[in-house]
Formats: structure tokens, sequence, C-alpha cells
């Protein structure tokens, strides 16, 4: 079922070699048109598109605020609980690492709330390890009980769920969802994720869907760029965000561009991921799904994010910890490095100073 | 005085202004004051009323209508409960119904739409429902209790123009409630070209936000609202293909035998 079935059609299809033969009159003229197929988008990702940046940024900074206008909205990650029962060898929340392991009580969850609501914030994030018995549903949803009193939009970032379970997430009041299949590779998704219930591939890229079908409003996908060959991932991330569009027509499906970040376990990557290639992967996403989203977290430094603000970006994490409990408390584990330290205050002059407006709330809860 | 009146409130002004895709909210109230709009325009999910400094509200003077709109809205009970919390918020009794069951092409559903009009109208609201200018569903809207009818000239954000120009004159032939054209007006020219098609308004939004001078592109778009409504009510003169002087079929009839 679903999109694993699109994702087969490639296996026998050369990818890199398609790639090669891409000439930059092919991108020139795929540039011109108003709607792109599967093959034209991954033409975009290839050497020769590489060449024709700047024209690809025009179309794409053009195609953004047409469907988007001068805005950026703003939200913040929580973390609420380090516990892991995966061994993904990228993540400093591996089961192996010995690392302080923590959960928020539901009191700390509050506190952690109002300090991040005093930044105004509207929008939160909420993550989690993948440990069912120390972060169940009943955990996430009592959690998502005491956020609603200071927040608009609550979202999860969590182990991935059964489809009765997202719906009573939404119930409980969470209306979007991130989750990134990591890598679609399949052969490196066996290397990266050594052990516990994550080494489920399928259960993971079906995740996405099962949330469209749960109702929630926005979907978040994306793949941990620098695991594998990041043309191939970035094309069937971008096919995946299609799929799930077309088959969920109101849902907002958006796409997350992270790359992987220093963290406890010292794992480095197996791919590099160049500005360049960030840069390429943002605008083909953009020319080939304009209606999506596209997030840029704190991952990168302030000096790059401030400058991929006009080429497509629609939302930015600020003020932001990666650790859990970090927004009243400086202990912890940071799950990867940050490049971008600044706080929502700070973050708002930039954008304002860019030309853009931040966006503080873009929904509201019901009740 | 040619004066528009939508739900029994009499405005002097035929361009009623978005506030969406700004790169400020800071420049909002010289953009309103220079378009001398009377109706402004905002999505309930942005306001935040406990927002301060970034409080859409504290941007637009007093005495302009508020238009609260439903964007977000997937079907007709969410646009039901948006409008309910923006009355509750004080935003008055006016409600835009914006349903978008697609977000790839943003396009309005009629279908959801014309089921939250008939719930809003009875519940004491003015509602100016945004939809595809299809006849049957205006009319539907119209008998469903809605004080204007907002057709789209184009896709929303596009800026294209009147590019439905056929369906909306089929509109504004029939439908007694005013139209006022909303989506794709891309110009000040587009503007005036459905004013002087007979459209009672014209919601103009992106061609405003996004141009490098807001606050002068809304003095253009009021212009040309007063241009084209002004042209609409002094009847054009007829078009023609020929130049008066021939009759290229008729000719003969003035030519003597031979």
């Amino acid at each position: 079922m679903g999109f694993e079935k699109q994702l087969h059609q490639y296996d026998s299809f050369d990818i890199l070699q398609y790639l090669n033969g891409v000439k930059e009159n092919d991108v020139l003229r795929i540039l011109e048109k108003r709607k792109l197929d599967a093959l034209e988008f991954l033409a975009l990702l290839s050497p020769a598109a590489g060449n024709l940046l700047e024209t690809m940024a025009q179309k794409a900074h053009e195609i953004s605020i047409k469907h988007f206008g001068k805005t950026i909205l703003l939200y913040t990650p929580m973390y609420l609980s380090n516990f892991c029962v995966n061994q993904c060898i990228y993540c400093s929340f591996n089961f192996d690492l010995n690392i302080p392991r923590r959960k928020l009580t539901f009191d700390e969850i509050e506190e952690e709330a109002k300090a991040i609501s005093d930044t105004g914030l509207k929008h939160i994030l909420i993550l989690t390890g993948e440990s069912r018995r120390e972060t169940p549903v009943s955990y996430l949803t009592e959690a998502v009980k005491r956020l609603k009193k200071y927040f608009q939009s609550i979202s999860i970032e969590i182990y991935p769920l059964e489809l009765e379970e997202y719906r009573m997430m939404a119930a409980a009041g969470v209306d979007g969802l991130t989750i990134y299949q990591e890598v679609y590779d399949k052969q490196v998704y066996r290397q990266v994720h050594i052990g516990g219930p994550k080494t489920n591939y399928l259960f993971r890229l079906n995740a996405p869907e099962r949330a469209c079908k749960a109702k929630f409003r926005s979907v978040n996908i994306g793949a941990l760029l620098g695991l594998a060959q990041w043309q191939r991932e970035a094309f069937f991330t971008g096919l995946h965000a299609q799929y799930l569009q077309n088959q969920y027509p109101d849902v907002e499906i958006s796409i997350s561009l992270p790359r992987i970040r220093p963290h406890a376990g010292g794992f480095k990557g197996r791919v590099k991921v160049e500005d360049r290639a960030l840069v390429q992967i943002l605008l083909a996403l953009r020319l080939f799904l304009p209606y999506a989203g596209i997030t840029i977290s704190t991952r990168e430094s302030r000096f790059l994010r401030d400058h991929l603000i006009p080429l497509g970006v629609t939302k930015m994490s600020a003020g932001v910890s990666t650790a859990v409990g970090g927004h009243t408390s400086d202990k912890g584990t940071d799950q990867f490095e940050i490049g971008d330290t600044r706080s929502v205050a700070e973050m708002k002059e930039v954008i304002l100073k860019k030309g853009y407006q931040p966006i503080l709330k873009d929904w509201m809860k019901w009740d | 005085m040619d004066q528009l009146s939508i739900g029994g409130i009499t405005l002097n002004s035929r361009l009623l202004v978005g506030t969406g895709k700004f790169s400020s909210y800071g420049i909002m109230p010289d953009v309103i004051k220079k378009s001398g709009t009377q109706v402004v325009t905002m999505a309930l999910r942005r306001v935040d009323l406990e927002g301060r400094e970034d409080n859409i509200l504290e941007y637009i003077p007093k005495d302009c209508i508020l238009l609260p709109n439903t964007s977000g809205a997937r079907n007709a009970e969410e646009a039901i409960r948006i409008a309910g919390l923006a009355r509750a918020m004080g935003c008055g009794n006016w409600i835009k119904i914006e349903v978008i069951s697609d977000q790839k092409y943003l396009l309005p559903d009629n279908y959801e739409t014309i089921k939250a009009t008939e719930v809003l109208a009875k519940e004491g609201f003015i509602v100016l429902p945004y939809m595809s200018p299809d006849l049957m569903a205006a009319k539907a809207m119209e008998s469903a209790g809605a004080a204007a009818v907002m057709p789209l000239g184009a896709p929303i954000g596009t800026n294209r123009g009147i590019r439905t120009r056929e369906l909306i004159e089929i509109l504004i032939d029939e439908i007694k409630v005013p139209i006022i054209v909303d989506a794709g007006i891309g110009k000040p020219s587009h503007a005036a070209e459905a004013m002087e098609m007979g459209a009672e308004a014209v919601l103009v939004n992106t061609a405003i936000a996004t141009s490098e001078d807001p606050v002068k592109m809304a003095e253009a778009f009021s212009l040309a609202v007063q241009a084209g409504r002004m042209a609409y009510l002094a009847k054009m003169g007829p078009q023609g293909r020929f130049a008066k002087a021939s009759s290229p079929l008729t000719g003969f009839l003035n030519e003597g035998d031979c």
C-alpha cells in the first residue's frame, strides 16, 4: 500500500546516470514550465541544474511570494524526554550512549511552556525519543492537555504511531506531525538503524499517511541529509510529499531539510552535503511543489538561515534548545548541537530586516 | 450618490483590502489610509490578541469594518467554528467564508461554503462567501442569506487578472446581492476591468502586499476602482470591430444599379 509502491518504481532506475545526462538547456526548458513531472523535478537535482542556481532561485523566490507572501512562521521544539530504545548511529539519544536520561513531569512541562510562551511563540513542536514505556501515548495526551493552555498549535515529533493512536493525539489537540524517514535508501536505513523498533522501515514510511488519515492539519516529512546520496534522498522526499498531497488534498504537507549535526555519538555522516547542495534541494523542491511548506531548523547556521529566507522557506525555529527541559535549565544532553542560538526576539528582528514578517500565530485551538 | 450597500451598511469605497502576505504589519495603517478602504479582511487564524506588536487588529483603524476570514477551514464545520471564535474575539459579525479543501490550488469548495453560509446567516452574521464563479452555487449562497458573493478572478495569489470574466459577468447579471471580485487581481487595470464589468467592489491583497511600494500601490488601486466604477456608470460606448464609415456587408444598398 501507499508510497512504497511508487518508491519501488525506481528500484532499477539509475538515478545517477540520468542526472549526469541532464544538460543545462534541459534545465532551462523545465524552468519555463508551470507544472513539473517527477523526472523534471529530478533533473533540477542534476549537476547541470547546479550551475543554474541563481536562475532557479529567482523563479523559486517568485513562486514563494505568490503562495506564501513575505511571511515566515516561527515555532520552537520542546523536548519532553530523551529515553530511547532505538540505536540510531547519528543521534545523541541512541540507547547505547551513556547520557543522563530524563523525562519531564507534567508540572515541568508547564514550566517549560510558560518560559516558551513568554517569548510570544504560539506554535510548539514536542519531541521525545522512542520509549513506549517511558512516554506512552497516555503521557503524550496528558502533556498536550497541559500545553493547550499556552499554545495555539501543537505538533508532535515522536515515534511513529498506529492510526488509532494518531486519532487519539488529534482528539487531544495535536494538529501537526513531523516525522522524518531519515533515509529512503533501504540499505542505508538498515545500516544506520541498528536496533529497536525504528528498524521497521515500512512502519515509519507509512506514518505520515496514517496521520493524514487521522485528520492531522499539517504533516511535515524529510530525510536526514548526510546519510545517503542527497540527490536520491531529495528526490524521494519530494515524491513522498507529492504522493501525500495528492492523496490528502486538505492536509498541509511540508518538508524539512535537516542536515546531520555534531552529536554525542560522534558519527559525522556518510555523505557530505555542501551548502550549495542544500540550496539546490530547497529550490528544486520549491519548484516541484510550489504549495508545500519548507522548514529550516537551527541545525543550520545563522548566516545560511538568513540567506535561505527568500528562497522559499516558510517556517523556521527560534529560541531553540534540543535538551530535555532546556528552556528552564541549562543541564542535559542536546540531541544535536544547534547552529543558530538566536532568541525569538532576535529572529523576529532579523526576519523583519529581511523584509519579511515573522508570524507567531497561524492557527487556533478549538477549545 | 453612488454607494455600495452590504448587509444594510452603506460604504463609499468599493475597494476591500486584505492583510495577508505583507512584510510587516507596521505598514498597514498607511496602506489602509491610501486605499481609502472601509472594509479590511484578516485571517482569524493569525489574529493574536495577546500578541502586543504582533496583533494585526492594532494596525486597523477603528472606523474600518473588520471582515475576519475563515482561512484554514477545510469544511463547513470548521468555518462555522472559526466564525464563532471571531465573534467571541470581538471582531464583529461580518465574516468572509473561505473553505479550502485542496492545498495545491487553494480553490474554494463551493459545496461546503454554501453549507456554512446557511448556518452563519441564520446566526446573524453578515456573510460574504469566497467562491468559484458558478451560477448555481452563487444562487444557493444568495438564497442561503449571503450579503454579497465573492467570486475569484483567478486562483488566489496568481495576479493573473479576471480570467473567469465570462462566468463573473453571468453572476453580475443574475445575482441580486453585490458581486465582489476576490483573488487574482494583480494590477490596478484588472481592478478597473472588474468595475467596468459591473462588479460592485473588488478585494485586493497579494497585489498590494507584494509590490515594492504597498502604500503607493494601495492608492493606485483606489484610483483604478473609482475610475472603473465611474466608467461603468457612464456607460461605455459600444465597441465595434470595424470603422464606422465602412459597411462591408450592406454598403451595396447605397450604391446605384450598375
